[in-house]
């Protein structure tokens, strides 16, 4: 557990609904990044495995994961007012956002211009998410173990196109497994 | 209007529970129910909705927002976002206190370590869909490409890089 730097003290929960309102409407092509980028390596409020960790645990359970996220982040920092703080933060801002771009949508949406620029901001997204991907996976533990269980959910759905629910729990129920086994192993070598 | 509204709340309530994968592995399902059971819009209005969703900041789940504002305006828009929001948000809250308290037992180090990979699989998989879905040629490709190798070394903010992405396509780059 080496490299992991304290963090830094909480903001209150007024601080957190600014941050998250903020994150909430500059989150093109993803509001996650962005979450990670402020939380971890900006404001230094929480270490990146722990940011995998509620990742983790938000993304096995169903519902939106960016909510889920807001709620555990927000319960982390500053107990039940903050995760309200922090998940309506992450969601009021972008939902007027939306409202008015169906209204200007309706307006301008047929333009080949207005395609065009969604189409680059789409694509820069993406490398956001692969960017962000590669990041987490610096905090894995003992990668060449784990990591390919992340090949394997990439594999089955954008190859055979597995339903997620049954291959989420296949794999974790697995990994889980080989983890308990290595971490009693390790303990009784000592 | 009101049975809608309160309709609308209720069914996004029921799916929230069954959302694995996030708003956006629900498309079939959002689409069964709004289409084909309620009839309350066709396939175009539906496929235009979620073109403003992906298009638009913030999280995924605004298409869910943008699906109640067509059924019935802002009070729509409300219900069907607190409906896919809140009944996990609320389970997920106490189930996290737990999972705080259970904090160095070997079985939640195991499931920790467990789900570090998959959640990594998970982000790399909603990049596929991203490129999948917006159909994006060899030019738009070397860009998500591009911006992956910068953002993975650098720390500058990642809104350069989205603005940027929106230049090149208003030039008529891609």
């Amino acid at each position: 557990m080496s490299g992991t730097e304290s963090p830094a003290p909480p903001p209150g929960p007024w601080r957190l609904f600014l941050i998250a309102s903020r994150i909430g409407i500059s989150g093109f092509g993803g509001v996650l990044p962005l979450i990670r980028h402020s939380l971890v390596e900006e404001l230094r409020v929480l270490t990146g495995s722990d940011f995998n960790t509620m990742l983790g645990l938000c993304q096995v359970l169903p519902g939106s994961n960016v909510v889920n996220l807001a709620v555990c982040v927000g319960a982390r920092l500053h107990g039940a007012r903050g995760a309200i703080a922090f998940a309506s933060g992450i969601v009021l801002a972008p939902f007027a956002g939306v409202m008015l771009l169906a209204t200007a949508y309706g307006l301008w949406g047929h333009l080949p211009f207005v395609q065009d620029v969604l189409r680059g901001v789409a694509a820069a997204g993406a490398g956001l998410l692969f960017a962000t991907a590669l990041r987490m996976s610096r905090n894995v533990r003992e990668p060449r173990i784990y990591l390919p269980f992340a090949l394997l959910i990439l594999i089955g759905v954008a190859v055979f196109r597995l339903p997620l629910p049954p291959l989420i729990l296949a794999l974790l129920i697995v990994a889980t497994l080989i983890a308990h086994r290595r971490l009693i192993a390790s303990k009784q070598q000592r | 209007m009101i049975w809608q509204i309160t309709d609308l709340f209720v069914q996004f309530s029921l799916l929230n529970f069954v959302a694995f994968g996030g708003v956006t592995a629900m498309l079939p399902e959002i689409h069964r129910l709004v289409v084909e059971q309620r009839q309350w819009m066709d396939d175009a209005t539906f496929a235009q909705l979620f073109a403003i969703a992906q298009a638009a900041p913030g999280p995924n789940l605004l298409f869910v927002s943008l699906i109640g504002w067509q059924v019935a305006g802002i009070a729509g828009g409300i219900a069907a976002t607190l409906g896919i929001c809140l009944p996990v948000s609320i389970f997920i809250f106490l189930l996290y206190q737990h999972w705080e308290k259970f904090r160095g037992t070997p079985w939640q180090q195991a499931i920790e370590t467990g789900i570090a990979p998959l959640a990594v699989g998970l982000v790399c998989t909603s990049g596929w869909f991203v490129v999948a879905s917006a159909h994006l040629d060899y030019r738009s490709i070397a860009l998500t490409a591009g911006c992956t190798v910068l953002l993975a070394r650098q720390t500058w903010h990642p809104l350069w890089f989205l603005a940027a992405g929106g230049l090149a396509g208003g030039l008529g780059w891609l």
